[in-house]
């Protein structure tokens, strides 16, 4: 059963933190200086865009209006991601308070946790918490005693949906209507919830705020690499003997990782969920960073037993279903990478018909609509290229072959 | 009344929130950018779609049409933006700096080509064997982009049954490409709300409510998603092969009568340009496909704007001058079946507003198998009556049980623009270049306030030319310059005017009968409007019932579709502002030129009174042919 | 439908929305209100939620179409939903799917004939480091076997 709290060690994320401070120490700042931290501190969207989070935070702050929101993005849909649950059950009161630290910033009243449908177990327990919250003003009005300071959050449940991951069709559920991701520009952070500046905020993102708020991004700093800064939860699974969620610095080695998790005779990594790309035993010394592999932080792991193209196939199923249908590329595109799948799997794809797919694979990346159409081609042409040998049986034999 | 702030179509269909400056001379107004190296200024929030045609630069569109919100959806404009990693849809941009675009850079070509050959690959159906054969967008991109096989395959079985429950409209989705312009034409534009896209990803369709027929579900017929759908998805029920059946049998007599928009706009169907009447040359080719009479709707219009018009004056005397407290007033206009629909769905409650007066269509069905076959001497039974309409909401109409007063169905087929055009064709004709001729007696002659019930605006012009001079007993040409009553004229939305009476005369004979003076009307200030498309219509309904400015009016006319008739569901595709404004002028211009301009002085109206309708209009002949009753349908589906 | 149903439905959809508001953004909310007592949400609650949201039926269909937890017709009173993203299915899922179709005699997407259980697929339940996993109504069950899932079902049969 779920939500039980599992000792945790990581430098960041899981290091101490006592509910509130994040929200003391930023109410004793200005929202400049908080908008500073964020900047100097580097950090990027955990939920794998890795959109700079205190330019988002900067352009909803200038956005002039009556209303504004903070989201909480807690639709994580992609598969083999996990990170989320295990923040929102043991450490909810590092997103909780990032939201208010944010609210304070950017000037919003409302902040709407996104939860998906999935999670609905969860739901209780988070009202639960955000009341804990509201008695000790850490919610409502004059938060802390700072006068004119009013900030309140409200869980909002997803109906099973994996595109309302992305935050234009997230604001669209919000909002009452399918899940369609809308038309950007204009972006959320100008015409977002309700027409309103809308920050949208993966949740580990809003957990490492906390902590940077309260010690400092010089601090922060000190973890990662020169162009990746600070740590990043990793959603392990698949085939090792400690699967789990990890928080690691940025600029490890997938081989280390697979060592750390116990991982033999691995095949395949899937880095960053379906979406993701699928890499060989030949690129596992390639490292965990924004400036080599960048990922919102998913690892599926393969050994040796695994068919490539049965993972191929079930990834795109997985699309052709959550694709929302609205734009071409995306709708009918999945459609037949999954079409090709299954020829080859009944050995009737031709490398002349394949070449065409992957013109298409490339259409789809850059003419679909939203992030979904733009990379689900991904583990099509990542898996089709780094596992061809063993899809097109290179090495099979014929009729000399085992089996 | 609970105000509506709700969101109608989803936020992403809407268009985007740029302000345009008016003035270009402001810091700021206009914005430098490059297309394809070109340099150009174009105003802030100017999307690159406009940028480009503006600059003669084309860009193909599929989902993108000029009288709806964006969509965005169907990928075709996408061209490069400097700096973006992606394509940018050129309909949905908003160029608000200076961005450097390039419309048919390799990697733009190859997308749209691929996008191109998905859409194909699960359009069922072959070109040749399609309603819009040669007048289609997706069969157009195909040219365009030289498609000579399918690249990722075709579908080769159909997904979806036909559905041609609806008197009006068909709906194939095994030809529908998904571009959701009928969703935003029938939620947006004509806030109906029939039609929505149902489940998602690959298994997506457009549906209505519980998939339930077109007939069972709360559709005006009006057929404006037909007018915006770029294939052959949608069109409308057609009865050519049982009109040729009947044109075929020699016991038939088949009639057909013209409304005054197919006129304006048929010749778009030969390749004209629009604006283009064809009366004449229309009414030869009709006789040269073996229709045994040809009339002209126009007649029956004057006859509308005197049933109507007397109705009215009743309606004025019996709440004004007698203080009746039960009278319905501001009366409706009743013409348009799809607006007549609309109301008895969505505003039941109004129906006594509505003028009990039948269209056109069907006073002259009425008298087609009444009057007329007494003095021709045929057998009613053997008469078929074909109405050629801009309308698809006709063809409910027409079916209505309520409109068989002559003891027969009064009008047997409605008949659209597109589809008579069709039938021209097939009797290999090219229309353009006939002799001209006029129509058939008895009712050869009808007046100019006829002909403009085409155009949005008209019906209640040609009404008020009459009621006013009756009334004032002065020409019309005396309050209004060459009888144009120019305030109810253009295509706003929501037209108002006030016309202050300010002497009356002698009530004419004809009604005097009803009314025995008209002194309650001196010194009030008439007041009506005009409404257009049923988006508009709900907003002065919503006015009404919250007794706004609108309660207050006398007499209003309301029109289904955006245009009025000339923009019917059954006109010429495509269709835009431009177009509908070039068939209203087109109207307007032949109007000058006709003999008579007030349907009380067409004298073979005048001939049907004395011999026909003796009892005068609204009497008990012209309530038995020529009123109707509505009913209250309500908007439940079950 | 019966009057007294259609009649406690629509106190349903009113509580509901006194709860989220008139907005068009309560719409998801009602939904789920609805389906939660009724487990589906019928025409005649559509057209109500319609009315009182002030937007049009088919929008609502469309709304309830487009998400996979909502049903536009009734289900088994218990919900079993199997995870079949791919760790999942790698630890075995479709062992699980087979003992439970044995177990039940229905195939997946379908309901007991004592209307009972539904059994479905779900994508991605998160629970990929505890996998394979399935949620039986609002609960989530991990580490499953083809013999603890079935007994798990046993229970609610």
């Amino acid at each position: 059963m779920e939500g039980v709290k599992h000792n945790r060690f990581g430098p960041v994320i899981f290091s101490k933190y006592e509910r509130g401070s994040a929200i003391e120490r930023a109410l004793a700042m200005s929202r400049e200086d908080i908008l500073f931290e964020l900047k100097n501190s580097g950090l990027k969207g955990r939920g794998g865009a890795g959109f700079p989070t205190s330019t988002k935070w900067m352009l909803t702050a200038a956005a002039i209006s009556d209303k504004k929101y903070l989201i909480c993005n807690a639709d994580e849909g992609e598969p083999g991601t996990f990170k989320d649950r295990v923040l929102l059950i043991e450490y909810p009161e590092l997103v909780f308070d990032a939201m208010v630290v944010g609210g304070y910033t950017i000037g919003a009243t409302e902040g709407i946790v996104y939860l998906r449908g999935e999670y609905e177990y969860l739901l209780d327990s988070l009202n639960d918490y955000l009341n804990g919250m509201r008695k000790d003003n850490l919610l409502g009005e004059n938060i802390l005693g700072k006068k004119g300071f009013n900030f309140d959050i409200r869980i909002f449940l997803g109906e099973g949906s994996y595109v309302c991951g992305e935050e234009t069709a997230l604001i669209e559920s919000l909002e009452g209507h399918r899940g369609e991701a809308r038309n950007r520009p204009p972006y959320p952070v100008n015409t977002g919830f309700m027409g309103k500046p809308t920050c949208v905020n993966n949740v580990e993102t809003l957990a490492t705020i906390s902590h940077i708020i309260v010690k400092g991004s010089e601090w922060y700093k000190n973890f990662g690499t020169s162009k990746s800064k600070g740590t990043k939860l990793f959603s392990i699974s698949g085939d090792c003997e400690k699967p789990g969620v990890y928080e690691l610095e940025w600029g490890m080695k997938i081989s280390d990782v697979l060592k750390l998790v116990g991982a033999k005779d691995t095949k395949a990594v899937q880095i960053g969920g379906a979406s993701g790309v699928c890499l060989n035993s030949s690129q596992f010394d390639r490292t965990l960073a924004y400036e080599d592999v960048p990922t919102g932080g998913s690892i599926i792991i393969f050994n040796k037993k695994r068919s490539m193209l049965k993972v191929l196939k079930n990834f795109m199923e997985f699309f052709v279903e959550e694709s929302c249908g609205q734009c071409t590329p995306c709708r009918i595109g999945n459609v037949k990478l999954l079409e090709a799948v299954k020829m080859i799997e009944e050995n009737k794809l031709t490398f002349g018909y394949l070449k065409k797919l992957k013109e298409l694979a490339e259409t789809m990346k850059i003419a679909s609509k939203c992030g979904l159409g733009q990379s689900s081609p991904n583990p099509f042409l990542s898996i089709i290229e780094n596992f061809k040998e063993e899809i097109f049986n290179y090495a099979g034999g014929g009729e000399y072959a085992k089996e | 009344m609970r105000k509506n702030n709700n969101v109608r179509a989803p936020e992403s269909q809407k268009r985007l929130k740029v302000k345009i400056a008016d003035n270009p001379e402001d810091i700021g107004a206009m914005v430098h950018i490059e297309i394809n190296e070109k340099k150009v200024s174009v105003p802030l929030g100017t999307t690159i779609l406009e940028a480009c045609r503006k600059n003669q630069i084309h860009i193909p569109t599929l989902c993108h049409h000029d009288d709806l919100c964006i969509a965005g959806v169907c990928r075709v404009c996408v061209v490069e933006v400097e700096g973006m990693k992606t394509l940018q849809a050129a309909c949905s941009f908003p160029i608000t700096n200076p961005v450097k675009i390039k419309t048919t850079s390799p990697r733009v070509r190859r997308a749209r080509k691929n996008i191109l050959d998905l859409l194909l690959s699960e359009h069922y159906g072959e070109c040749y064997a399609c309603v819009r054969n040669n007048n289609c967008e997706l069969q157009a991109l195909a040219k365009e982009y030289g498609v000579d096989h399918y690249n990722f395959g075709h579908i080769d079985k159909p997904k979806f049954q036909v559905d041609n429950s609806s008197y009006a409209v068909v709906r194939d989705m095994n030809k529908c490409v998904l571009c959701k312009r009928c969703v935003r034409t029938c939620i947006d534009l004509q806030e109906v709300g029939v039609l929505e896209a149902i489940n998602r990803g690959e298994a997506t369709y457009i549906g209505t409510f519980f998939d339930k027929p077109l007939a069972d579900v709360i559709c005006i017929n009006c057929g404006q998603c037909i007018n915006r759908c770029p294939t052959g998805a949608l069109h409308a029920n057609d009865p050519r092969d049982e009109i040729w059946a009947a044109i075929d049998d020699p016991e038939k007599h088949v009639i057909i009568q013209t409304a005054p928009s197919p006129r304006a706009a048929i010749g778009e169907e030969f390749g004209l340009e629009p604006g283009h009447s064809l009366t004449g040359e229309m009414n030869t080719a009709l006789r040269r496909i073996g229709f045994d009479a040809v009339f002209d709707t126009n007649f029956a219009a004057d006859l509308t704007v005197m049933e109507e018009g007397t109705e009215l004056l009743l309606r004025l005397y019996k709440a004004l001058a007698k203080g009746e407290p039960d009278v319905a007033i501001p009366q409706f206009t009743s013409c348009s079946p799809g607006w007549v629909k609309y109301l008895e769905h969505f505003y039941p409650d109004f129906i006594n507003h509505l003028s009990s007066a039948k269209s056109p269509q069907q006073m002259f069905g009425a008298l087609l198998k009444t009057f007329y076959p007494k003095i021709k001497n045929i057998d009613p039974a053997n008469i078929v009556t074909v109405a050629v309409m801009p309308c698809a909401a006709k063809k409910f109409e027409c079916n209505r049980p309520e409109m068989t007063d002559s003891g027969y169905k009064d009008i047997d087929y409605g008949l659209t623009t597109r589809e008579l055009a069709q039938m021209i064709k097939e009797a290999g004709i090219y229309l353009p270049e006939l002799p001209k001729s006029g129509f058939d007696d008895p009712f050869g002659d009808a007046t100019g306030a006829g002909l403009i019930f085409g155009a949005t605006g008209g019906v209640m012009e040609a009404a008020l030319r009459t009621v006013l001079e009756l009334v004032t007993g002065d020409k019309i040409e005396n309050i209004f310059e060459n009888a144009e009553i120019k305030p109810v004229r253009g295509f706003e939305g929501i037209r108002y005017a006030e016309i202050p009476v300010t002497k009356v005369g002698k009530v004419p004979g004809i009604i005097s009968h009803l009314i025995p003076d008209f002194e309650w009307l001196k010194g009030i200030t008439l007041k009506v409007a005009v409404a257009h498309g049923t988006a508009n219509a709900k907003k002065v309904l919503e006015d009404i019932k919250n007794g706004g400015k609108f309660s207050h009016c006398h007499f209003i006319e309301f029109m289904a579709c955006p245009g009025g008739c000339l923009g019917g569901g059954g006109q010429p595709i495509p269709t835009n502002a431009e177009i509908r404004r070039k068939r209203a002028e087109a109207i307007y211009k032949e109007e000058r030129t006709l003999n008579y301009r007030k349907s009380h002085e067409n004298p073979k109206l005048i001939r049907l009174y004395n011999e026909f309708l003796t009892d005068g209009p609204c009497g008990s002949v012209s309530h038995k042919l020529l009123h109707t009753t509505y009913t209250k349908r309500g908007s439940f589906i079950v | 439908m019966f009057v007294e149903e259609k009649s406690d439905i629509i106190d349903e959809i009113d509580k509901l929305i006194a709860k989220y508001g008139r907005n068009r953004s309560a719409l998801l909310p009602v939904l789920h209100g609805i389906q939660k007592k009724y487990r589906y949400i019928s025409d005649f609650a559509q057209q109500e939620i319609a009315k009182k949201l002030n937007i049009h039926p088919v929008e609502v269909y469309s709304v309830i179409t487009f998400y996979s937890f909502l049903n536009k017709e009734p289900k088994g009173r218990n919900l079993v939903r199997i995870c079949k993203s791919i760790v999942c299915d790698m630890k075995g899922k479709d062992a699980i799917v087979k003992a439970l179709e044995r177990e039940l005699g229905i195939k997946m997407g379908e309901t007991t004939k004592d209307k009972k259980i539904t059994l479905e697929y779900l994508n991605c339940l998160g629970l990929c480091d505890k996998a394979p996993a399935m949620a039986i109504n609002d609960r989530v069950y991990t580490n499953l076997t083809p013999e603890k899932a079935v007994e798990l079902v046993n229970k609610i049969k």
